[in-house]
């Protein structure tokens, strides 16, 4: 029995070692991406001074605070900088997934994916390699590596190169690490993506971005010059606003009617509670006249301009 | 106090800084990365080494603390066994020099003003301010031994060589890190090596009392930038050795020199405002970036950062 116990052993692992470690789940295929959720925020783009929902430290606000957008124009060096890894998915161009497949073993090996902005490839590794070490070079993709949990696949991320948490200069540092959750139902994509960053973080952000497959999308190439859009007024000129001076910063609590200091973020603003403490706009606005009606039929995408400047 | 007198004391405060913070030798591994082309990057105490192998030999550039050289060395044959030609250091700090002797000893005797590895001389090179820097006699410290002098030592805005089939560039980055900076870039390798000008994750140490200011500083980050060239989507192409931390690339250069800029207009707008340097410590330029680049270990921490930005924007010209 112990003989022929060892040799159904044998057996059933040479049976496992030869079945395909197949995926759970199938994510390759053309992905369009959904809107529905953080519109305004995602297009046309945040607005300036707002932090709200965003669990960010004191250096965090102020490195935000003293963003000037005219850094892009003038620092050459980030007009072709694509978004990180863990704001790729949240952006606005379509996706195409892969399946990198071992052509001896016929395993999958890793996910890749590619977005239509930029360019941007990122592979994701299923085989248990390890990461790189500190000295190693990071990539504004970073270096993924996932495994299967059931039906969701779950993806963590590390090597990134210092980027931003949200497009109005709030930054995510190269310390910053994330973990994804990819979730499949039927034609639809869910990526739950948690932010850890010790620089600019208090908390983990967690935020979830939606696909829809689209079969028979086509991408096309997407190739970044960058050049010097602007004159600099010395050589070593980098905008960027003094502490306490951004006349921008008010702006936006203006337009929706809310106190200032709402918007200023922080882990509590991540919270459905804090709603209640900030209460009601001070000042509503009898209509709306700012990126309104984002995701209706007119205006689905809020590209339509303010109805203050039609 | 007199110049002289400031400079020994900066340097005796300098060396016990450094060697506070030299951990045990013994326990350092020493790490290594293939960086591109025929360049290494080798990671133990002390600065960042750069090695550059092949058919011609060896060339190293910086060579970490004394009692690391034969982990350098050991590390240095398994990649190649072919004659040390060159040695070059980015400047004069112990973290960068101090196993310059140890290895021109270990490469062959030192035979008067030349050594060697066989029939082939090894050559210490670096700007001639490394060279005055290291024979400036400092009261109770033993002298610079003799054999790890960069006595082939350059005064032109750069000076080049080839090796390995590659050129090989030095240049003299004036009055930024120290009056003694050399930047070397691996044109064939697509390799720049920045000394301690760019250090990613902790704030630069602008060392006025020995000829850096923020402005040179800023000067040869923008020359960094200049000669590396990124890949697609701005990343890869040319790589970085920064004088400590991780393999960068120029989008890691560009963050770094923008903190520089930022830090350096705010503390120029508070002298402006006659702010003294206490009042502009206290007003803390520095907060939204110190998470980033000053943690419990940092060489440099923001007070010593802002202070020597002040002390080089208000001194006069020499």
């Amino acid at each position: 029995m112990i003989r022929r116990g060892g040799f159904f052993a044998s057996l059933a692992a040479i049976a496992m070692s030869l079945t395909p470690a197949h995926a759970q789940v199938d994510f390759s295929g053309a992905w369009a991406p959904l809107f529905h959720e953080d519109l305004p925020e995602r297009i046309p783009g945040p607005e300036l001074g707002d932090y709200m929902g965003i669990p960010l430290n004191d250096a965090a606000r102020l490195r935000a605070d003293s963003y000037d957008a005219d850094r892009i124009s003038v620092v050459s060096e980030y007009q072709c900088r694509p978004h990180g890894g863990d704001y790729s998915m949240r952006g606005l161009s379509n996706m195409r997934i892969d399946a990198v497949i071992d052509p001896v073993t016929q395993q999958l090996v890793a996910w890749h994916t590619r977005m239509g902005f930029q360019e941007m490839e990122r592979t994701i590794w299923l085989d248990d390699r390890q990461h790189p070490g500190p000295l190693a070079p990071h990539t504004w993709q970073g270096f993924s590596t996932a495994r299967w949990d059931g039906n969701m696949m779950n993806v963590y991320t590390t090597h990134l190169k210092e980027n931003y948490m949200r497009r109005n200069g709030l930054p995510r540092s190269d310390r910053a690490t994330f973990t994804e959750h990819w979730i499949r139902h039927g034609n639809y994509l869910t990526v739950v993506t948690v932010i850890t960053d010790p620089v600019f973080l208090t908390e983990p952000l967690e935020r979830s971005q939606s696909w829809v497959l689209d079969p028979g999308q086509r991408m096309g190439r997407d190739i970044c010059e960058y050049n010097q859009e602007v004159p600099k007024p010395r050589p070593d000129y980098v905008p960027s606003h003094m502490p306490d001076t951004n006349p921008f910063l008010k702006e936006v609590a203006e337009w929706y009617g809310l106190a200032s200091g709402v918007l200023r973020g922080g882990a509590e603003t991540m919270y459905p509670e804090y709603r209640q403490k900030i209460g009601k706009p001070e000042q509503p606005k009898e209509k709306c006249d700012r990126y309104c009606n984002c995701g209706a039929a007119d205006n689905p995408t809020c590209l339509v301009a303010p109805r203050s400047s039609r | 106090m007199s110049i002289l007198l400031k400079t020994v004391w900066a340097g005796l405060a300098l060396v016990a800084c450094l060697t506070a913070q030299q951990p045990d030798f013994d326990k350092v591994d020493m790490q290594v990365q293939h960086v591109k082309g025929g360049v290494y990057m080798m990671t133990g105490a002390g600065g960042n080494t750069a090695v550059q192998v092949g058919n011609d030999g060896v060339l190293i550039v910086d060579t970490q603390f004394a009692p690391l050289a034969q982990k350098l060395m050991t590390e240095i044959r398994k990649l190649n066994r072919g004659p040390v030609l060159f040695i070059v250091n980015t400047h004069f700090h112990p973290d960068h020099v101090g196993g310059n002797a140890a290895l021109a000893q270990m490469i062959g005797a030192a035979r008067g003003p030349g050594r060697s590895d066989g029939d082939a001389p090894l050559k210490i090179v670096a700007n001639e301010n490394v060279l005055n820097r290291l024979t400036q006699k400092v009261p109770n410290q033993p002298p610079f031994p003799d054999a790890g002098l960069p006595v082939d030592e350059y005064f032109t805005p750069f000076k080049d060589l080839h090796m390995n089939g590659e050129a090989v560039f030095l240049y003299h980055e004036p009055k930024a890190h120290t009056d003694g900076d050399s930047v070397v870039l691996f044109r064939g390798s697509d390799v720049v090596v920045t000394g301690d000008i760019f250090t990613p994750g902790g704030y630069p140490f602008l060392d006025v009392e020995h000829g850096g200011t923020v402005q040179g500083e800023i000067a040869a980050l923008d020359h960094i930038l200049e000669l590396t060239v990124p890949a697609k989507t701005q990343e890869g192409g040319t790589y970085v050795i920064p004088g400590h931390g991780r393999i960068c690339d120029e989008a890691d250069v560009v963050e770094f020199r923008d903190m520089v800029v930022i830090i350096r207009d705010r503390i120029q707008d508070m002298v402006k405002r006659d702010m003294t340097l206490d009042q502009i410590k206290a007003a803390r330029p520095t907060r939204d970036y110190d998470t980033e680049y000053m943690g419990p270990g940092s060489f440099v921490k923001a007070d010593q950062f802002v202070e020597a930005i002040y002390k080089s924007l208000t001194q006069k010209s020499k």
